[in-house]
């Protein structure tokens, strides 16, 4: 009796038959579960491709070209919101970069050890704050304060300038497709400052500790050893953060203002692709309008998917040559 | 001699400064970082605070210009999250499980990783036009079941992703101990990997939660929203975000209050789940 108790859990019910059908039905469901996932994403694919096909069908290839969005005439192209998705995006990054550079600089070189948790958790919270959030502190807070403090200057100075003035020309509305690619950074920094600094903590020390043994600053460190080690997982990073800046919504919708009009300054209101999928889906009727939304959609879909994509390759191929020299 | 000594020390004071001034910098950027942080935290606080009383958690989302609160939304809220999780969550462990147990020596894993991973950062507006497409249309009308499986679908790629780190950390002469011991693959799976990845498995679950009780974008046009109460799965559903969307926009000042409120409900009820799953996970 005792003996029966000791086997313990593993002979507990083992009887053969019972053995083998469990580990078959486990390792059905789990590969199961697996193809699950890989299958999502053609699932993905068929249904936007299905749900845009009246589009497709009607407008060809114009849809791409033609800046007109008009849902009474039913006449749609979708240059306005690529345009806007391309131009707050890149604003995003302008901002975004150089500042999430400096955050994983200071996080992995400068900081004392004591600072380095506490910051490196307040900035993973900003990353955990919804979208949402942000959205209506930008609206409420952020856009009032542009619009009173910053906008009139821009325009006074960089809207003087002869080549880039009608860029940043404008009344200060305060919403508009730069407030959008402002909030926009303050998302992808905390993503970006993360990958970043986990590729400077791939560094071999060795390296890093010749270079200082010849006397070398932490700045030609970083110059000289850092950035060319970790270069190619930077740029995937940086495409990290521009997937999520491409495909961020409810930030953007609530600040960008919703024109359907292709403007030439910064400092007016335009349109994304997701903002204008989250403005005018529930409302779109008529086939047409609802199918030329989701065309919008499959669009963001396939831009986000090549810019993922590359930035997996990237990162890829750096955690080889890792593998590789360690 | 001198004049060598001299330029050396004018090349030296020059890379000591240029060194400087890059290292200011990169504290300038992460002052910068910081600062929208607590820029945002001060005026949610301020602002949420005032608006958050009894009857927000007591009475439903209002017409515009009476009194209410948002019971509603939130009991709808819990009730999506809670159901996307249920959905997503055994989906992802097992896959999870599979890409870290079974598929060793598998083809089609670097695939299904690659895959996850671009699930994990695809916009999540477009996995709600995805559940439309697939729910909302064939049933003809918005529901929660729709709300609650776009959350499942964002949940999934973190909770796969979370599993498979996590069990994979692992020691493997744990798993060669209890197959030695004459226990089948399931069972040093479910008994010894589990047990030891608990943790991390339940970090990852946390963090999904965390991420999708914020999520508006995919509950626009699935779950919707609703003005009243609804217990009904098959309906459209109050769910908080949508509502503080619809609050925010609107020109209603009592309604922009309750969003507020909302706002600050939202943003502390994931700041505490991430705090928490970070204790659980301990120091990393």
């Amino acid at each position: 009796m005792d003996r029966e108790k000791d086997k313990g859990s593993f002979s507990r019910g083992s009887h053969p038959f019972f053995d083998v059908f469990l580990e078959t039905f486990f390792s059905f469901a789990t590969r199961t579960s697996a193809l699950f996932v890989f299958f999502t994403i053609f699932a993905i694919i068929a249904s936007l491709f299905w749900g845009s096909w009246p589009a497709i069908k009607r407008f060809g290839l114009s849809f791409l070209f033609s800046s007109e969005w008009n849902p009474v005439t039913e006449k749609f192209g979708a240059l306005v919101a690529i345009y806007g998705t391309l131009v707050t995006s890149i604003i995003a990054m302008l901002i975004g970069v150089p500042v999430s550079f400096g955050i994983a600089i200071f996080i992995t070189e400068l900081c004392p050890p004591w600072l380095k948790r506490p910051i490196a958790t307040a900035i993973e919270l900003l990353a955990a704050i919804p979208s949402i959030i942000y959205g209506m502190w930008g609206l409420f807070v952020f856009a009032p304060f542009f619009a009173d403090n910053i906008e009139p200057w821009i325009s006074d100075t960089l809207g003087q300038m002869p080549l880039v003035g009608p860029l940043f020309s404008g009344p200060p509305l305060g919403i508009g497709v730069l407030t959008a690619g402002i909030i926009l950074s303050i998302m992808v920094i905390p993503f970006m400052a993360a990958v970043f600094r986990d590729l400077f903590e791939v560094v071999p020390p060795v390296l890093k500790e010749s270079a200082y043994g010849i006397g070398a600053t932490t700045w030609e460190v970083l110059k000289s050893i850092v950035f060319p080690y970790t270069k190619i997982g930077l740029v995937g990073g940086m495409m990290l953060g521009l997937g999520r800046a491409l495909g961020e919504t409810m930030a953007v919708t609530f600040v960008i203002g919703n024109a359907d009009r292709l403007e030439k300054s910064l400092l007016m209101p335009g349109n994304t692709i997701s903002s204008s999928l989250a403005n005018q889906f529930t409302e779109a009727v008529g086939e047409i309008y609802t199918s030329a939304l989701i065309e919008l959609g499959l669009i963001l879909f396939f831009i986000t998917f090549v810019v993922l994509a590359l930035s997996k390759f990237l990162l890829f191929r750096l955690t080889q040559k890792e593998g590789v020299r360690t | 001699m001198s004049a060598l000594k001299n330029i050396d020390m004018g090349l030296y004071r020059k890379r000591r400064f240029f060194n400087f001034l890059v290292l200011f910098c990169t504290m300038l950027a992460t002052a910068f970082g910081l600062l929208w942080l607590v820029w945002l935290l001060v005026t949610l606080f301020t602002n949420g605070f005032q608006y958050i009383n009894m009857a927000v958690f007591t009475q439903p989302t209002p017409p515009p210009g009476e009194s209410g609160g948002l019971a509603n939304a939130i009991v709808g809220s819990l009730v999506i999250t809670v159901v996307g999780v249920l959905i997503g969550g055994p989906v992802g462990i097992l896959a999870g499980t599979f890409l870290s147990e079974y598929a060793t020596h598998s083809r089609i894993a670097p695939a299904i990783r690659f895959i996850n991973d671009v699930l994990l950062s695809a916009p999540s507006i477009i996995l709600g036009v995805f559940v439309y497409q697939i729910v909302v249309v064939p049933t003809g009308h918005f529901s929660g079941w729709a709300g609650a499986l776009a959350l499942a679908f964002i949940a999934l790629p973190i909770i796969v992703r979370t599993t498979e780190d996590m069990m994979k950390l692992v020691p493997n002469a744990v798993r060669e101990a209890a197959a030695a011991l004459g226990a089948p693959k399931w069972k040093v799976t479910v008994a010894i990997v589990y047990r030891a990845a608990k943790a991390g498995i339940l970090t990852g679950v946390l963090l999904a939660i965390a991420r999708i009780s914020g999520e508006t974008a995919p509950l626009l046009f699935t779950a919707l929203n609703n003005q009243f109460w609804s217990n009904s799965l098959n309906e459209p559903i109050a769910n908080l975000p949508v509502v503080i969307f619809q609050f925010a926009m609107s020109p209603y000042e009592d309604w922009q209050h309750l969003a507020w409120a909302g706002a600050l409900l939202i943003t502390v009820s994931v700041l505490v789940i991430n705090i928490i799953s970070r204790t659980i996970f301990g120091n990393r």
